[in-house]
C-alpha cells in the first residue's frame, strides 16, 4: 500500500480542522470514545452541533481559543492508500508550523471560505506550498452550504485562484466544492452540487498520481553514520549507513565520494540481516565500498558524471521563523543533509510580498514569517542540488547559535561552484 | 457494526512489488515507516553524546527496540536501555525485557519508582485506586539527570492521543524536563535539530508516524516477539470504571467489584495498577490485527485509567516531563 502525506492549510475559521474531522469520521477512523468526548465538550461549550475541530485541536490553548497553533499529525487509511495528514495552522503568527507540515508533504490542501473567497492567507499558503515544491495542490472551496451551493460563486473563486496560481510553480491543481460541516463532496458526491462533475476529496486523495514525484535519476547518498561492529563475526565490516536521498544504487556501481573526490565501486548494500540488490529513496541501508577510504558522517556518495555542486556559496529562498530578524552579516549554524557547518548571510537580495509576488529589494531585514532570497557562505563546502530538483540535497535549516532554535528553512536556488 | 478497514488486514508487504502498478522502486508504507525510524536512530547516535532508549517491554518499545537493532546491524545498539520500573509490573513483561536485553547484549538500567518513594522524592498515592503512573515522571527525570542522558528515545506515537499528535520527532525538554507545546522548534524535511545546553535534553520519538495497526502489522510481518499477555489468555479480572483490571498484588479489589476468570488480552502494557485488559479470543498476531482493525475504542481510552483524568490529562503530564 502506498503512503500519501498531505498538509492542510487555510485561514482562521476556514473550517480546516472540521474538514479533517469529517474525513476521519467518514472513513471510520474516529473511535467511539473520541467522538463521545467531542460531543460532550461540544455540549458543554454550548455549540448546537458536534464540533469536529475538537478532534484535532489537541492542546488546551487551542481548544480555549478555538484556533490551531501547531501542526497536528493524523493518520487514516482506505483500502487504497495510507494517509498522513499534517493539519497546519492558518494563523499568520504560526506560519512556521505550516512550513513544518508542508516540508514533507506530497500534496497540499488549501481551504477557502466560499463567502470570503481567496484571502491573503490562502495566497500565502499556496506560495509556501509552491516554494516547498509540494507538487499537488487542492483548493477546497468550503462552506458551500452558506452560499446555496452556487456554481457561479465556485467558478469565481476558482478563476481568481487560478490567476494567482499561474504565477507559482505548481504542477497539478484541483478545485473541489465542499461543505466540511455537512460532508458534501468530502467522501460522497453531493446532491447539492449537480453541476460539479469532478471527484470527491477522498477520491482525489486516493488516486492522485505521486509515483513520479521522486527523483530516481541523481544518485545521492549522504553518509549518516559509520557502522563498524569490530566483533568476532564482523571483524572487518565497515558500512556507511544512510538514507538514499535520490537516485538508485546497486552493487558494482561506480561512486564518487565527496568531498575527497575519490572514485570507487560499491562492494555491497546491506539491510538488517543481509545484502540487497538495489537501494532507492527513501531506503535506509549500509553501503560497503570496494576500497578503504576516509569516509565519515557528512560525506556524500554520488556518481562521477552526475554529482552535486560542491560549494561554500549558496543562493536560496528562506522562510524566516525567528522574532529576531534576519540581516546580512549575521552568522548561523546550518544543517544540510547530514552535514553541519556555520553560515554567514552575505546578502539579503529581496523580500517576497506573498500577496502580490513582488520582490521588494530595499528590505534591510526579514521579520518572522517573512520569505526572501538570500546568499550565504558556509564554513565548509556543501554538496548541493537545486531544491526544485532535489528536496533532500536542496534544503537546509539555519540554527541560532545563541538559542539553538531552528530559525530558518532554506531552499536552494543555485550554487556557484568553488 | 459494519467492519472497518477490513481490507487493510490483507496488506502484503513485499518490497517494491506493486502488482497493480508495475512499480519496482516504491516502498510499501511499512517499509517507508521503518526506513524513517532507522534514519532517526542513526541521526541521534551520530549527533548526541549519551542517548538512552526507554524500554518497558510493551509492544511499542518492543518494535522500537527491533528498529534500533536494525539501524546499527551488524554492530550492537550503541546505547543502553532504561526501564522506569514502577515495581508494579506484569511478570511476563519483565521476563520479556530481560530476555531481549540478553539477546542483544545491551546494558539495561533500571530506574525504580520505589527508590524515589523511599528517598522521599515522591509521595505515594493512597487509597484503593492509587497508581504509581504519575510518579514515574520524577523517577525518569532524576535518572536522566543522574546519567546525564542528552537524548531519550520513547515509543510514543502521534495517533495515540491528541496532545501526542502535536509533538515533534525531536522534542526539546528544558532543564526541568518540561515540554512547551506552544513553542516547539519547527521541524523540516528530515533535518532534525538536536542542539541543546547541558542539563537540557531531547526526547526522540522514532515511532511518531506509526499507528497502532502499523505496529501490529509490523509485529506480524517481521516476527517481532511480544510478551505473552498481548495475546488471549485466561486471567482473573474485575470491572472498574468500565475497564477490566487484572487481579494483582498492586490493586485493591473494592466492595462490589467481583473478580472473575475471563479470556482477555492486553492492548497496552503499562503499570499493572492502571492498565486494563480487553475481552478477547485472539491468540495469534493475525487474530489480534483483526480485532484491532475492528475496534471502536482507542487503545488508551479502552485500557488506560491514567488517560481518563481530564481532556488535557496527557498534555499536562507531558508538560511535566512524562514519557
Amino acid at each position: 500500500m502506498e503512503l500519501l502525506r498531505f498538509a492542510t492549510a487555510g485561514s482562521v475559521d476556514d473550517g480546516k480542522s472540521t474538514l479533517i474531522g469529517r474525513l476521519l469520521l467518514e472513513t471510520k477512523q474516529i473511535f467511539e470514545d473520541q467522538l463521545e468526548a467531542v460531543e460532550r465538550t461540544s455540549r458543554d461549550k454550548g455549540f448546537d452541533y458536534t464540533n469536529l475541530a475538537l478532534l484535532t485541536d489537541g492542546l488546551r490553548a487551542e481548544r480555549e481559543q478555538g484556533i490551531t497553533i501547531d501542526v497536528a499529525y493524523r493518520y487514516f487509511a482506505t483500502p487504497r492508500r495510507k494517509f498522513i495528514i499534517a493539519d497546519t495552522p492558518g494563523h499568520i503568527q504560526y506560519t512556521r508550523n505550516m512550513v513544518t507540515g508542508a516540508s514533507t508533504a506530497d500534496l497540499a490542501l488549501v481551504l477557502v471560505d466560499a463567502r470570503k473567497g481567496v484571502l491573503e492567507q490562502s495566497k500565502r499558503h499556496a506560495v509556501i506550498a509552491s516554494l516547498l515544491q509540494v507538487k499537488h495542490l487542492v483548493l477546497c472551496v468550503n462552506k458551500m452550504d452558506l452560499v446555496e451551493f452556487d456554481e457561479a460563486r465556485f467558478d469565481e473563486i476558482c478563476e481568481e485562484f487560478s490567476d494567482f496560481a499561474a504565477k507559482l510553480d505548481i504542477d497539478d491543481l484541483a478545485f473541489i466544492p465542499v461543505s466540511a460541516l455537512l460532508g458534501d463532496n468530502v467522501v460522497t458526491h453531493s446532491p447539492n452540487t449537480p453541476w460539479y462533475e469532478g471527484p470527491t476529496l477522498l477520491h482525489h486523495l486516493e488516486h492522485v498520481y505521486i509515483g513520479s514525484d521522486r527523483n530516481l535519476i541523481d544518485a545521492r547518498f549522504p553518509v549518516q553514520y559509520v557502522v563498524r561492529p569490530m566483533s568476532h563475526d564482523h571483524h572487518d565490516y565497515r558500512g556507511y549507513a544512510g538514507q538514499v536521498a535520490s537516485g538508485m544504487f546497486r552493487p558494482g556501481d561506480e561512486v564518487l565520494v565527496l568531498p575527497s573526490g575519490f572514485t570507487t565501486t560499491i562492494a555491497g548494500i546491506d539491510e538488517y540481516g543481509g545484502p540487497v540488490d538495489q537501494a532507492y529513496p527513501p531506503m535506509s541501508v549500509n553501503i560497503r565500498l570496494a576500497e578503504e577510504l576516509d569516509v565519515s558522517r557528512g560525506d556524500m556518495f554520488a556518481r562521477p558524471h552526475n554529482a552535486p555542486t560542491v560549494t561554500q556559496d549558496v543562493d536560496a529562498m528562506i522562510c524566516w521563523f525567528s522574532e529576531r530578524p534576519l540581516q546580512a552579516g549575521q552568522t548561523y549554524g546550518v544543517k544540510h543533509t547530514t552535514r553541519t557547518a556555520r553560515a554567514r548571510i552575505q546578502d539579503l537580495n529581496y523580500r517576497l510580498d506573498v500577496n502580490s509576488l513582488h520582490r521588494e529589494d530595499d528590505h534591510p531585514a526579514l521579520a518572522m514569517n517573512d520569505i526572501g532570497r538570500i546568499s550565504i557562505r558556509t564554513t565548509v563546502p556543501l554538496f548541493v542540488d537545486e531544491y526544485r530538483r532535489n528536496r533532500i540535497t536542496g534544503s537546509f535549516i539555519l540554527i541560532d547559535e545563541g538559542t539553538f532554535e531552528t530559525v530558518g528553512a532554506g531552499m536552494i536556488l543555485a550554487a556557484s561552484a568553488g | 457494526m459494519e467492519p472497518i478497514m477490513e481490507p487493510l488486514v490483507r496488506i502484503c508487504r513485499v518490497r517494491g512489488a506493486y502488482p497493480w502498478t508495475g512499480m519496482t522502486t516504491q516502498l510499501s508504507h511499512l517499509n517507508a515507516l521503518e526506513s524513517e525510524s532507522i534514519h532517526i536512530f542513526r541521526e541521534v547516535a551520530a549527533e548526541f553524546e549519551k542517548p538512552v532508549l526507554l524500554f518497558s517491554g510493551g509492544k511499542d518499545s518492543a518494535v522500537m527496540l527491533r528498529l534500533a537493532e536494525k539501524a546499527f546491524w551488524p554492530a550492537k545498539i550503541p546505547f543502553p536501555l532504561m526501564h522506569i520500573d514502577t515495581g508494579q509490573n506484569f511478570p511476563e513483561a519483565l521476563d520479556y525485557r530481560d530476555r531481549r536485553v540478553a539477546e542483544l547484549g545491551v546494558k539495561l538500567i533500571v530506574a525504580s519508582v520505589q527508590d524515589s518513594i523511599d528517598s522521599g522524592r515522591v509521595v505515594e498515592e493512597t487509597g484503593p485506586k492509587a497508581s504509581r503512573n504519575r510518579l514515574q515522571t520524577t523517577t525518569l527525570l532524576d535518572a536522566i539527570t543522574e546519567h546525564a542522558f542528552d537524548a531519550v528515545f520513547g515509543g510514543g506515537r502521534r495517533d495515540e492521543e491528541k496532545a501526542r499528535a502535536k509533538e515533534r520527532v525531536y522534542s526539546f525538554r528544558d532543564e526541568f524536563g518540561q515540554w512547551d507545546p506552544k513553542n516547539q522548534r519547527p521541524e523540516l524535511w528530515n533535518l532534525y535539530n538536536g542542539r541543546h545546553r547541558k542539563g537540557e535534553h531531547i526526547r526522540i520519538f522514532p515511532l511518531s508516524n506509526w499507528t497502532e495497526l502499523d505496529v501490529w502489522h509490523y509485529v506480524a510481518d517481521d516476527g517481532v516477539e511480544l510478551p505473552s499477555i498481548y495475546y488471549a489468555h485466561r486471567r482473573e479480572v474485575f470491572r472498574r470504571d468500565g475497564m477490566l483490571l487484572a487481579v494483582t498484588p498492586f490493586v485493591t479489589v473494592m466492595d462490589g467489584e467481583e473478580p472473575e476468570e475471563m479470556m482477555v488480552r492486553f492492548r497496552t502494557v503499562g503499570d499493572a495498577s492502571c492498565t486494563g485488559a480487553v475481552e478477547s479470543s485472539a491468540s495469534t498476531v493475525e487474530q489480534v490485527i483483526l480485532e484491532v482493525a475492528a475496534s471502536r475504542l482507542t487503545e488508551r481510552g479502552e485500557t488506560r485509567a491514567d488517560d481518563r483524568i481530564s481532556e488535557a490529562g496527557m498534555e499536562d503530564r507531558k508538560r511535566e516531563g512524562y514519557f
